[in-house]
């Protein structure tokens, strides 16, 4: 090394480096959460605006007068009933996660546990469905549910959702993950299957379960396509559709509309908070199945 | 065959039976009705107007000059469109961000949950949202761009802003899906490989380009290939921000997706077998795609 450049010893020099680098690092990650962050924050403030407020010269990210207005007129105007669209989707919801968790359980510790003729064939056709896009059940299902009398009830939505193979396929490698030696045991003690599965299988697969019940509950609150078609009469509307329902009968009121938007989020993003964990280690785990 | 007559066992067949039987009546059955729907002039409010029509509604999608035909086929370039402005977007945003989740630094945490929170909103709630900001009367965007002295276009209403406003509305909400997946597969990856290159000299750039890049090949190609058939589902944007518009002189809107098409043709307009039909073709395509999902799927396996 040549003297005269050893006044800045290396060690020192890559630390300032490196600190600029974080520094840089952090501005553009807090950019970004910026970015993310923005749109939310105006959807709340806007819905605690007034209508005079909404097309100032000046944007008050803070609004001058908080209003609880936009809230109350939605809730009690009879054409956009918000609080039963709420309690519709709740519901739904609700019913369908149920439903699921249940018949998921059953249909993936069958798939995953037992020894049956067909069974190869039978979750190899379910498999190969998961490949199939959506679009080409839209019309035959809709015809379906139609001639079963389900129009605008909620059994409409509720039950072709069961037809779903996904979560049968996530109990099922839960399912296959755990040890066997448990449910042997129980064997030699004379448990049958059934009470291998109520007493053995299922309170292991709690955590499972949990993390099903959330996709399915956030996936049935967000369903917006097939509620849209199925629920058309306002009261029997869910929350999405009914968002539709609320663009379509104001205009240019948008701190109402953005009233709406947040008590459909609301509970969305109050669930996140708390259950953020399983919702990314789920989809860090099964997107890759897509 | 056996001798001894085997007694066969109910209990699986019952375990798995609720769930075959919603399968059997609202996937299975659905495989086959839709296609034999599309062969119909198809009105499920007036069942005496159903008359069998053999390949019309095909006929018709494929003959050029028809109003059938434009509007069909608008939507179809619409989406291609939609896929070629979204993706690039779609897959390198959150391979960047993954990649800065992974330096392993304090608050990975927090930015991680953060990026990924639009996600587990609905498209009726994100679609509002972005209506509202790009307003040109009181909206956000313009009205800083105003404040900037900038151009202030009819985001909503004119191309490309249409478009744009559709693209950027969901790179917002999906991006931190592919984030996830990517950041999953980052951590895949042996530190070994990153010291062995540290060692022969590489630099973070380097790094990048010759462990990362090749590792990150297969789900690089997976995540191209689910986010083109998502995007292909593109549907509650378009009906909510711009609804499908502007519209064009040679028929259907300059943002009206075949999915929206679809839902006009058989759910606004009383025309189920042709729906069906449309139906049939677009999930032609999309098998396609899933089919090459399925194939390095199971070649990562």
């Amino acid at each position: 090394m040549k003297n005269g450049t050893e006044k800045y010893s290396p060690l020192n020099r890559y630390r300032v480096k490196k600190f600029l680098n974080r520094t840089g690092l952090y501005i553009l990650l807090c950019t970004i959460t910026l970015l993310i962050i923005i749109p939310l924050v105006w959807m709340f403030s806007t819905s605690f605006k007034l209508k005079s407020q909404l097309f100032t010269k000046e944007i008050y990210w803070i609004p001058k007068v908080i209003t609880l207005q936009n809230y109350t007129k939605i809730l009690n105007n009879p054409s956009t009933p918000i609080g039963r669209w709420f309690l519709n989707s709740l519901i739904v919801a609700s019913i369908t996660t149920t439903l699921k968790l249940l018949i998921d359980s059953l249909a993936g510790y069958a798939y995953a546990r037992m020894d049956f003729p067909g069974k190869k064939q039978i979750f190899g056709l379910l498999l190969a469905t998961l490949f199939l896009p959506g679009v080409m059940f839209l019309v035959p299902n809709f015809v379906t549910v139609a001639k079963l009398n389900m129009l605008n009830k909620f059994s409409g939505v509720i039950i072709p959702s069961l037809a779903s193979v996904f979560g049968v396929y996530f109990m099922r490698q839960f399912f296959m993950s755990i040890p066997k030696e448990l449910e042997e045991a129980a064997q030699i003690d004379g448990a049958n299957t059934v009470q291998i599965f109520i007493q053995i299988a299922l309170p292991l697969a709690k955590p499972a379960l949990a993390t099903l019940a959330v996709i399915e509950f956030l996936g049935s609150w967000n369903d917006f396509l097939w509620s849209l078609l199925v629920l058309k009469d306002r009261a029997v509307q869910t929350l999405q559709p009914g968002l539709r329902t609320l663009q379509g009968a104001y205009t240019s009121e948008y701190g109402l509309m953005m009233a709406g938007a947040v008590i459909v989020a609301i509970p969305v993003l109050i669930i996140y908070v708390f259950m953020q964990r399983f919702i990314v280690q789920s989809v860090a785990t099964t997107g890759i199945k897509g | 065959m056996e001798n001894k007559k085997r007694k066969i066992n109910l209990i699986p067949y019952l375990f798995i039976l609720p769930h075959l039987i919603f399968f059997a009546i609202f996937v299975g059955y659905p495989f086959f009705n839709g296609l034999y729907i599309s062969f119909f002039q198809y009105d499920y409010l007036r069942p005496e107007a159903t008359t069998f029509v053999g390949l019309k509604n095909y006929i018709d999608l494929f003959t050029p000059g028809t109003v059938k035909f434009l509007e069909f086929w608008n939507s179809m370039k619409v989406t291609v469109t939609f896929v070629i402005w979204s993706v690039p977007f779609l897959v390198l945003i959150p391979l960047g961000l993954a990649v800065l989740l992974n330096l392993k630094i304090p608050g990975t945490n927090f930015f991680r949950a953060t990026f990924f929170a639009p996600w587990v909103l609905s498209v009726a709630v994100i679609s509002l949202i972005w209506w509202w900001i790009f307003q040109s009367e009181g909206g956000l965007l313009n009205y800083y761009l105003k404040m900037f002295g900038l151009p202030t276009p009819r985001w909503l209403s004119t191309m490309p802003y249409a478009m744009i406003t559709i693209v950027v509305a969901t790179v917002w909400w999906t991006m931190g899906y592919n984030m996830i997946i990517f950041l999953a597969a980052l951590q895949d990856i042996p530190p070994e490989l990153y010291e062995a290159a540290e060692i022969d000299g590489a630099n973070s750039w380097q790094r990048f380009i010759n462990v990362t890049l090749p590792m990150l090949q297969p789900v690089l190609v997976f995540i191209i290939i689910i986010t083109i058939i998502a995007s292909f589902n593109l549907l509650g944007q378009p009906m909510m921000m711009t609804r499908g518009g502007p519209a064009q002189p040679t028929g259907g809107g300059a943002t009206e997706p075949v999915m929206l098409r679809i839902f006009t043709e058989g759910f606004v307009r009383p025309f189920q077998g042709s729906a069906a039909a449309m139906s049939v073709i677009v999930a032609l395509i999309m098998v396609i795609f899933s089919y090459a999902n399925f194939r390095i799927f199971r070649q990562r396996e």
